[in-house]
């Protein structure tokens, strides 16, 4: 081979690597737009609900009581057939039927959002007033233009009498789309129109504060004692090699782990953030400690000696040295491993997180859900108006992982010092 | 004649199976300047850091035999390395202040042995710890600079003036100027021709020229061994081993 061909071959080599790098960097990138675009074109639906703007006359004969009436009047008092005859008012049924399959384009809710009107202002009876009633999720979806309404009547859930009385409201411009508020102020909900990610955020919240609270000092404290204090033998090496390894075991292991120890043995409350907390602490300690082992390790023994020389003693060195240098790196390392804690579902379904919480969690030791297990319990629904929430769920699961995964960067970048 | 500062007898550091110093006996006076040539691995740096402890870092070295500092013996376990620090500072090979301001480069070491209760207390220790080290007229504007941002001498003499802000009786300095330019390095030697008014120092060198331009007394260690030691004129013009001679000469090392 000629010197010639020899560089040839060499420049073709790197050519070639280009090549493939720009091609795998293309396919990632192209996997990631896939993901993104699948999950908002079927999530952003999920952010506005629709609703029926409806006249209201409250009347007095139908309610049973007086303006001025106490709260406690209010929340016993009857609105169903005041919706009945106001709903009859904006489109005329004639038989019982009708009047069912009118009510049916509601949502359940309708009647209690009728009941928060007139809580909010007690001397409504005799006025009238102009209220925007969610819809049911039939409607919700059809409204989207996520429900097929060519297919043959006895294959949809909503019968040619309520197309016609839809077609009719649209046509009377009282059907819109309004911010979906209940996404995130509701609990879970059998009804897919007034189901919310709120319980879920809020255990969500819980958990994660409760697993940071416990992994992070321990974890900070462990790897300062292994990389500054512990002596260099055998033991310690077998607790290094074993944090490694804990890092690596698969997050189920931890939910068996908390079910026999946190629920079966103390007798922990099931489903709460309390055990969540726990179990995803344990699951991230050896997530902390490596990262946290690690920025510490990277502050140069000059500094140490440094110290050391002018006559701190250890502890100081550490402390007014080291673990200030180091601190950037172990809380990037922290808020990641807090955000992978944040996405983790198979240990929260096996300590009962996957039950079905309507109520927001006051505490963390009231029963709830989790963003990840909300995903899980959704997209195992079969009502339509689920897939949008679900896909919703996951861009504000995503949404919070970018933000913490960006302070990481942020607070890495910005603290990091250089020594030279 | 002046007097014995710090006097080794019978000094071997091992580490781990390795020996690096074998039966080192040397005296070092107070008040002057002693370097250390020999060879890279020859066991200078190893002695130097058994005088203020700093081999106990390392986990596999021991240290066998005397070493005593005004009577004192350094090398006793019960010694508290602290105190010992205090009296024996330590300059390093490559600069390393601390990533903060200079002035808390200073102010470290006096704030943690409980010197300068005062901030009036702490200023005046700082700028007398630049001033020694020819530092002050040029860092006294921006004191509040991280120490990392002056250049490569200037951070050298702002750590010979974090060793010299604790007040300490013995300076060691482990080739304090090979990471420097001629220029700093000129600075850095007149700066220890200085010192020496006031401190007892032990500087390794790589530089014969340094070690006859800053010392009164050389010492030339060999495979850890401390094969001659003797007045710095004698070392370099009349040394009495044949080792030492090829050392100096440049036939080896």
């Amino acid at each position: 081979m000629t010197k010639e061909e020899r560089l040839k071959k060499r420049h073709q080599a790197e050519k070639r690597f280009r090549f493939y790098g720009l091609t795998s960097i293309f396919v990632a990138l192209l996997f990631v737009v896939i993901l993104v675009q699948n999950i908002f074109s079927k999530g952003s639906s999920a952010f506005k609900k629709t609703v029926i703007t409806t006249e209201i006359f409250f009347d007095q004969e139908l309610l049973e009581i007086q303006n001025g009436a106490s709260q406690d009047e209010i929340m016993e008092a009857d609105f169903y057939d005041v919706m009945i005859e106001n709903l009859i008012k904006a489109y005329p049924a004639k038989d019982r039927d009708e009047e069912d399959e009118l009510l049916k384009l509601f949502s359940g809710e309708a009647e209690i959002e009728i009941k928060k009107a007139f809580l909010k202002d007690n001397n409504l009876i005799g006025k009238t007033i102009t209220l925007d009633l969610t819809a049911s999720d039939d409607i919700d979806q059809l409204h989207k233009g996520n429900y097929p309404r060519d297919l043959p009547e006895e294959r949809r859930r909503i019968s040619n009498f309520q197309l016609i009385i839809y077609d009719y409201f649209v046509e009377k411009k009282k059907i819109s789309k309004n911010f979906n508020n209940y996404f995130f102020t509701n609990g879970d909900s059998r009804d897919p129109e007034i189901a919310g990610i709120g319980g879920a955020l809020v255990g969500s919240f819980y958990s994660i504060l409760i697993c940071l609270l416990l992994a992070f000092p321990i974890a900070v404290l462990a790897s300062i004692y292994l990389e500054e204090f512990a002596p260099k033998n055998k033991i310690t090496d077998f607790i290094e090699i074993n944090i490694n390894n804990l890092a690596a075991v698969p997050s189920i292991v931890y939910g068996l782990l908390a079910l026999q120890i946190l629920l079966a043995t103390i007798q922990l409350p099931r489903s709460t953030p309390l055990v969540a907390g726990i179990t995803l602490a344990l699951m991230t300690l050896p997530r902390i400690i490596i990262p946290c082992r690690a920025s510490l390790k990277a502050v140069p023994p000059s500094i140490r000696e440094g110290a050391l020389a002018v006559g701190a003693s250890k502890f100081q060195s550490v402390f007014h040295h080291v673990v200030p240098l180091a601190l950037p790196g172990t809380l990037s390392g922290t808020i990641i491993g807090l955000a992978q804690a944040l996405g983790e579902t198979a240990p929260l379904i096996l300590i009962g997180m996957v039950a079905f919480v309507v109520d927001i969690p006051s505490s963390p030791v009231d029963p709830s859900s989790s963003l990840p297990v909300q995903v899980y319990l959704w997209s195992e629904s079969a009502e339509r108006g689920f897939v949008e929430k679900t896909s919703a769920t996951i861009m504000m699961l995503l949404t919070f992982l970018i933000v913490m995964n960006f302070v990481a960067v942020y607070l890495r970048q910005k603290f990091e010092k250089r020594w030279n | 004649m002046s007097n014995i500062k710090i006097k080794s007898k019978n000094l071997d550091v091992f580490y781990g199976d390795k020996q690096a110093l074998f039966d080192v006996n040397l005296d070092l006076n107070e008040k002057e300047v002693t370097a250390l040539i020999g060879p890279s691995g020859c066991g200078k740096s190893t002695f130097i850091r058994c005088i203020n402890r700093m081999n106990d870092v390392i986990d596999i070295c021991k240290v066998t035999g005397n070493i005593e500092m005004d009577g004192m013996n350094i090398n006793d376990k019960n010694l508290d390395v602290v105190a010992l620090r205090e009296k024996v500072g330590m300059v390093f090979q490559k600069p390393n202040p601390f990533p903060k301001s200079i002035y808390d480069n200073i102010s470290y070491g006096p704030k943690i042995h409980g010197k300068g209760e005062t901030k009036s207390e702490l200023d005046e220790i700082v700028e007398n710890s630049l001033r020694k080290s020819a530092l002050w007229e040029e860092v006294k504007d921006r004191l509040d600079e991280p120490g990392t941002s002056l250049s490569g001498g200037q951070q050298q003499r702002l750590c010979i003036a974090r060793a010299i802000s604790v007040n300490p009786e013995v300076i060691l300095m482990d080739e304090p100027c090979s990471a420097l330019d001629p220029i700093a390095t000129a600075k850095i030697e007149e700066l220890i021709d200085e010192l020496k008014k006031t401190y007892t120092i032990v500087i390794v060198t790589h530089s014969m020229a340094q070690a006859v331009r800053v010392s009164q007394k050389t010492g030339f260690f060999h495979l850890g061994k401390l094969i001659e030691v003797g007045k710095t004129e004698k070392i370099f013009k009349n040394p009495d081993n044949k080792m030492t001679q090829d050392y100096i000469t440049g036939r080896f090392g």
